[in-house]
């Protein structure tokens, strides 16, 4: 049996990565699974923050990679989860500094030991985005609901179609239900209607998630949290099960009450 | 004004059959033509024909520096003139177009179906942000051009899906080249030397076709 490699990327910065990371990879491991997330941002590292982890950091992806340590020694175990590694970026080095074929043979290796190896691309399409598509059976495209990022998804599609990784998986973050219904931001169908790759997922822009980040703590294990719930249900569909979609109050067609309905007949 | 240059693709790059006349004339014409449309010969490899005039190996080794200067590579020269035919020689440059991509052709099609002037190149996906086709002769296109994607034809470009990126056909010139898609909203529209921005965004999408009518470039409903 051997784990599934897969790579959050977005092209344009700030739009979810690292939390959507960290939260899929919590989600994950919350399922019983064996998750290792991967900070590919090497020289402005975060994701060892949002996990709250940051203090924990002895060797790091680089060092792994120049041989100084082994492995094992540069993974980090989560503070609550049995199961749940991080793997940190340098903070001291740049992109340059690992290249698409060391982070293969790093996958491969981890392959063996876990369920899922989750890597966090950093922003861009320069050499930092090549290292964290190249070992991925996965790549999952994160937006929001803006035409930039949007724009940016569509180029970042477009190189990892480019690079035979398949059309990737959409997730689209940070919906605000009120402002589509008032015509003010793009709703889910305009960015399908562009991207036209498969919906992973729609996470509901909620505060909760800013404020776990902060302390360091994932909002999926927060049962109260929209957006975290959100990203359990993404977390399950790309383990393959078949969840159906949670309604945003964003349309009220048929589709909309559908699902509200599965959804209250359902986890809730 | 002399007789314009007729500029055509080719399979192995463009084509400019140069007019009669005086070269020290001509020659200045066939800069500024290249020049106004440097977007478009940028990178190109380009074949001369100039009919029987002379000639030197000093003009010619001018000419491919200055055209090396817009990017772009002399590569033939078609001449009936045996000065010419010398200094073409003499800098390694072709005296025919490629013999042996003619001897393949050959092979695979044993008749001669070929239309002059009417290759054209058929992309079938999605051209995304990024994404840039450029043609001597015309693009079609099954899939949507995405905005932040950039097409430039030398001929019509035809599109079979939403056309939302940046799109210019009958970029070396050609007025009549049109642009058509199932739903016509670029970026931005041009067609030889005219430059449109579409419309806000309609409720309602329609195919439709752009084309310069009467110095205009126009868009209207497609009609069967």
């Amino acid at each position: 049996m051997s784990g599934k490699v897969a790579t959050i990327t977005s092209g344009k910065g700030g739009v979810g990565k690292t939390t959507a990371t960290a939260n899929l990879g919590a989600a994950l491991a919350n399922m019983g699974l064996r998750v290792v997330c991967i900070d590919a941002d090497i020289g402005l590292r975060n994701l060892d923050v949002v996990m709250g982890l940051e203090n924990r950091i002895v060797y790091d992806l680089v060092d792994v990679v120049e041989g100084r340590c082994k492995l094992r020694q540069a993974m980090i175990r989560d503070k609550r989860l049995e199961e749940f590694y991080l793997i940190p970026a340098a903070q001291t080095r740049d992109k340059t500094a690992v290249s698409p074929q060391d982070m293969i043979r790093l996958s491969d290796e981890l392959r063996a030991d876990f369920d899922w190896i989750l890597i966090d691309s950093p922003a861009g399409i320069e050499r930092g985005f090549r290292n964290a598509i190249a070992p991925a059976d996965i790549v999952v495209i994160i937006t929001n609901p803006e035409v930039s990022a949007v724009r940016d998804a569509d180029r970042i599609i477009g190189l990892v179609e480019a690079e035979d990784k398949g059309p990737g998986k959409l997730i689209i973050n940070r919906v605000k239900p009120e402002m589509i219904k008032r015509g003010d931001m793009l709703g889910t169908d305009d960015v399908l209607d562009v991207l036209a790759i498969d919906l992973v997922g729609v996470v509901p822009d909620d505060e909760s998630v800013i404020v776990a980040a902060n302390k360091g703590l994932a909002v999926v294990l927060d049962p109260r949290s929209k957006a975290g719930g959100a990203f359990r249900n993404i977390a399950r569909r790309l383990n393959g099960e078949d969840v159906p979609f949670e309604a945003l109050d964003e349309h009220d067609g048929f589709f909309g009450r559908l699902s509200r309905l599965v959804k209250t007949g359902g986890e809730g | 004004m002399n007789t314009p240059l007729a500029i055509k693709g080719i399979r192995d790059g463009i084509l400019i059959t140069v007019p009669e006349g005086d070269w020290a004339e001509v020659l200045p014409n066939l800069l500024e033509a290249i020049q106004k449309q440097a977007d478009f010969f940028r990178g190109a490899r380009l074949a001369l024909q100039i009919e029987n005039r002379d000639i030197s190996a000093a003009e010619l080794g001018r000419l491919r520096d200055m055209l090396a200067e817009e990017e772009i590579t002399l590569w033939a020269i078609l001449t009936t003139s045996a000065t010419t035919r010398g200094a073409a020689a003499d800098l390694g440059l072709e005296l025919e177009l490629s013999k042996t991509t003619h001897a393949e052709r050959d092979d695979e099609l044993p008749l001669e179906t070929r239309l002059q002037g009417e290759e054209a190149v058929l992309v079938e996906r999605t051209l995304r942000s990024g994404h840039n086709v450029r043609y001597a002769g015309h693009v079609i296109v099954l899939g949507d051009v995405n905005p932040g994607a950039e097409i430039v034809a030398g001929g019509h470009v035809i599109v079979w899906g939403r056309l939302r990126g940046t799109v210019h056909a009958g970029a070396v010139g050609n007025e009549s080249a049109t642009v058509c898609a199932l739903d016509l909203s670029p970026t931005q529209l041009r067609i030889a030397g005219q430059i449109a921005i579409s419309p806000g965004r309609r409720s309602k999408t329609m195919p439709e076709i752009a084309c310069i009518r009467d110095g205009q470039l126009i868009a209207e409903p497609w009609q069967t």
